[in-house]
């Protein structure tokens, strides 16, 4: 299996990465870790003309901590988000999303920008993407802008990223004093990708009661969501096994899911409420010990 | 285009399609076959191989991103003929039996152990959950990578 021809540069500077966008247009994709698109070009279901490798700009590599949160370089690699002491104390979800993908080999080369853009429904960021509220920081021929996690996600494959803007950044705010997060998933036994994988991030106020939830779902509809039924229901109470139990059941309805020989529609929709307990419950334990 | 790769040690250089697998520039421009192609899609991690020290699977690796990069394939594991602790421990614990998965079992090895001198059989296990064998059933494999991490404490 080997692509189709191209040609191929690699950019020093994220000005001439976007201006080698600029110039090739839609016969262009960027190359990140190329650990979607080379799959997908081996196929032959995706065939640029021109690859613009920006492994060469070292401004999208790192990650960085301020006071209120956490920005990581669209070209850090899943094993340096698992790895890095910054995510797991300011983000938990995030390393363990990052550790929950694919196997050794794929985490050394894979990035978070990579995986952003390519938008596979069954990727694990997405879930933790919208449940930590992240801004994905994008560079395109106009400048720079920041697309909010709720509207970046836009469908299977599909994205808030116009024609020529490359991500260069996500940002995540630390958890709350009284807040934490988790993420968990039922993995494809073969793949490794999510049958479903729920992101859950609570913070509590000084009583115990839940001041702020958000709960991602990925791998279980074409595009992954926020299961804001589930949401509500917990907002404003002091939570509990039973009530957590009963508002995450919430998660998978009225969901226009999946349905393939791994997992039926149904089975996603069930396994959704399950998980989404789960993480809720794994995230609360940790923000009410922490 | 013209790319230079240390590979092993030696820096080499090749001219080669932009569209050239790492995997493919080893086997066929370098005539390194030692790093085997089976699944070509990132799953089965016969075609491992170590860039800047790290393991990764050589199909989906572009030789054009390895570009000024170190490669270790499994010819560079031995000494000479001083066999490296890994290949000695796969050949006295049995950790192989068609050999097909071995190369890429033993630089992914490579990289659990210099990470981490002392790892537990659950932690070989996830190790090497990138790669797999369909003969040995694993625990010769977990044994052999248990004993080399030893050998190489001492």
């Amino acid at each position: 299996m080997i692509p189709a021809s191209f040609d191929y540069v690699r950019p020093q500077s994220l000005e001439d990465a976007l201006a080698r966008l600029g110039e090739h247009g839609d016969d262009a994709r960027v190359l990140a870790g190329g650990h979607s698109l080379l799959p997908v070009m081996k196929a032959r279901l995706a065939d640029p003309g021109v690859l613009v490798d920006i492994a060469g700009i070292e401004s999208l590599s790192g990650i960085s901590e301020s006071e209120d949160g956490i920005t990581i370089g669209a070209m850090t690699t899943h094993a340096e988000i698992e790895a890095s002491a910054s995510v797991q104390g300011r983000c938990r979800s995030l390393a363990e999303a990052a550790a929950a993908i694919g196997d050794v080999q794929v985490r050394n080369r894979g990035t978070l920008g990579g995986s952003l853009a390519h938008a596979d429904p069954a990727a694990d960021y997405p879930a933790v993407i919208l449940a930590a509220n992240a801004e994905i920081t994008v560079a395109g021929a106009d400048g720079e802008r920041v697309i909010a996690a709720d509207d970046f996600f836009t469908g299977t494959y599909e994205t808030a990223l116009g024609a020529g803007e490359i991500i260069t950044s996500v940002r995540i705010r630390a958890s709350a004093a009284r807040g934490s997060s988790a993420y968990l998933k039922a993995a494809q036994q073969a793949s490794g990708f999510a049958v479903c994988g729920v992101a859950a991030r609570v913070a509590l106020d000084a009583d115990g009661a839940v001041e702020r939830i958000r709960v991602g779902v990925t791998g279980v509809a074409a595009t992954a969501y926020r299961a804001t039924s589930v949401e509500d229901a917990l907002t404003g109470a002091a939570p509990s096994a039973e009530s957590i139990r009963k508002a995450a059941a919430t998660a998978g309805e009225g969901v226009d899911a999946l349905d393939d020989f791994y997992a039926g529609a149904d089975f996603r929709r069930h396994l959704a409420g399950v998980y989404a307990a789960r993480a809720i419950g794994k995230a609360w334990i940790r923000a009410a010990g922490e | 285009m013209e790319i230079n790769i240390s590979i092993n040690g030696e820096s080499r250089t090749f001219d080669v399609e932009p569209r050239t697998l790492l995997v493919h520039l080893l086997r066929d421009d370098a005539g390194l076959t030692g790093t085997h192609v089976a699944c070509e899609t990132s799953i089965c991690g016969a075609c491992t191989v170590l860039l800047d020290d790290k393991a990764v699977k050589s199909c989906t690796v572009l030789a054009a991103q390895a570009q000024g990069c170190e490669v270790t394939t499994i010819e560079g594991m031995a000494n000479g003929e001083q066999l490296h602790p890994l290949q000695e421990q796969f050949w006295e614990k049995h950790g192989l039996q068609c050999g097909f998965c071995t190369p890429g079992m033993i630089l992914t090895a490579n990289q659990l152990i210099a990470s981490n001198a002392d790892p537990t059989d659950e932690e070989i296990r996830h190790g090497i959950e990138g790669n797999i064998c369909r003969c040995t059933g694993y625990q010769n494999i977990v044994d052999a990578i248990s004993a080399a991490a030893a050998q190489m404490r001492d």
